[in-house]
């Protein structure tokens, strides 16, 4: 059973996913997408993804808790950095950071 | 080579005859195949490399590449992916990654609804197929190019464009869950990087709009407090406490208009 819950979890993720989709579809011409609900619903889910995106960093619980704190905050603001200096290039703004961490991590004395 | 059907791109889809005005399949291959082609570079690129740190989360923790492929092909919408593996990962409950889902992927219905009118009559079962591979890189595609596509193209030109994309976040996946494994630490560690900083810039275009800059603000205080709090809820409640507070505040603070 262990090795079936991921793949329910998953499975849930996709259902509850494609059922906006949907909806979308369903209400297409029915319903605003300017709306204040849909305002407030947005806003829910920009700051439960900025809550996760802070939460990462921060309090990692995989193998990026092997960085120090101050590699991945440094890290980040290199990627920002990088990301505004390219003219706001998402690719070369997230090579940016990522090549910091991995470079800081090195000197941190991770192989 | 002139497409009969491209000398009338404003006609009325909605027709007497189910037949007349229907576009030939020439041009809506050429469609089809011009949306691969405006896919195929920097828009398939991108998600190519954020899928990679998707696919390093996933050999991270501790699942199986087909868990990561099922994952991208049934759900493909990242932000949601990547909270369905964290979640996992802290050992939450399915209610909870069930209602962190929903609200992270909510988005998703706004976007629908904003572009399924674009597409003209089409097929409702057609509409329910291409709904699944709406995401935020191909909708700021189509938005920006449906202007200058006849009706009738459209849904072709987006199916390509799509297609392409779920194909490179496929590839992405696979190559991010294989390099884990055959790369120093460090790497896999810049790897695992890709999915906060990916994001952080993607969300950081929408700090133009109030209500979301204060809600991200406010988000990415209460996040790690909250997740402290309860690792269980923590998330949701940071969802719903900083979202709703910074929708109103952002209102609020908004220039009085004469709606």
């Amino acid at each position: 059973m262990t090795d079936l819950w991921p793949w329910v979890a998953i499975a849930i993720g996709a259902l509850v996913t494609y059922f906006w989709r949907a909806l979308g579809v369903a209400l297409a011409g029915r319903l605003s997408p300017e709306g204040r609900l849909i305002d407030w619903v947005t806003c829910v889910a920009y700051a439960l993804l900025a809550g996760l995106i802070a939460r990462m960093v921060l309090l990692p619980v995989g193998p990026l808790a092997e960085a120090p704190l101050l590699a991945r905050l440094a890290a980040m603001v290199a990627g920002v950095v990088g990301y505004i200096v390219t003219g706001r290039n998402l690719l070369l703004g997230v090579l940016t950071g990522a090549a910091a961490l991995a470079g800081l991590a090195v000197l941190h004395g991770v192989s | 080579m002139i497409d009969p059907a491209q000398s009338h791109p404003d006609r009325p889809t909605a027709t007497a005859s189910p037949h007349a005005g229907a576009p030939s399949p020439v041009s809506r291959r050429r469609a089809l195949q011009r949306g691969v082609r405006d896919g195929f570079g920097a828009p398939a690129l991108l998600l190519f490399a954020s899928y990679l740190g998707f696919g390093s989360l996933v050999h991270s923790s501790d699942l199986s590449l087909f868990a990561g492929l099922f994952s991208t092909i049934s759900t493909f919408a990242l932000p949601g992916q990547i909270v369905v593996i964290e979640l996992y990962a802290t050992g939450a409950t399915l209610t909870v990654i069930a209602i962190a889902v929903a609200l992270t992927n909510v988005r998703l219905l706004p976007m629908t609804l904003s572009m399924v009118p674009h597409l003209g009559r089409v097929a409702r079962w057609k509409l329910y197929a291409i709904a699944h591979l709406i995401a935020v890189t191909g909708w700021v595609q189509a938005l920006g190019m449906f202007g200058r596509l006849p009706v009738a193209e459209r849904l072709p030109y987006f199916t390509g464009f799509a297609g392409l994309l779920i194909v490179a976040t496929l590839i992405g996946t696979t190559i991010g869950f294989l390099l884990a494994d055959a790369v120093p630490t460090a790497v896999s560690l810049a790897l695992v990087f890709v999915n906060p900083l990916y994001f952080a810039l993607v969300l950081s275009r929408n700090l133009t709009v109030r209500t979301h800059a204060w809600a991200m603000a406010l988000g990415a205080l209460l996040g790690p407090w909250l997740h402290l709090a309860s690792p269980d809820w923590g998330l949701l409640a940071t969802g719903l406490v900083a979202g709703t507070a910074g929708f109103l505040i952002g209102q609020n603070r908004r220039q009085p208009r004469n709606d």
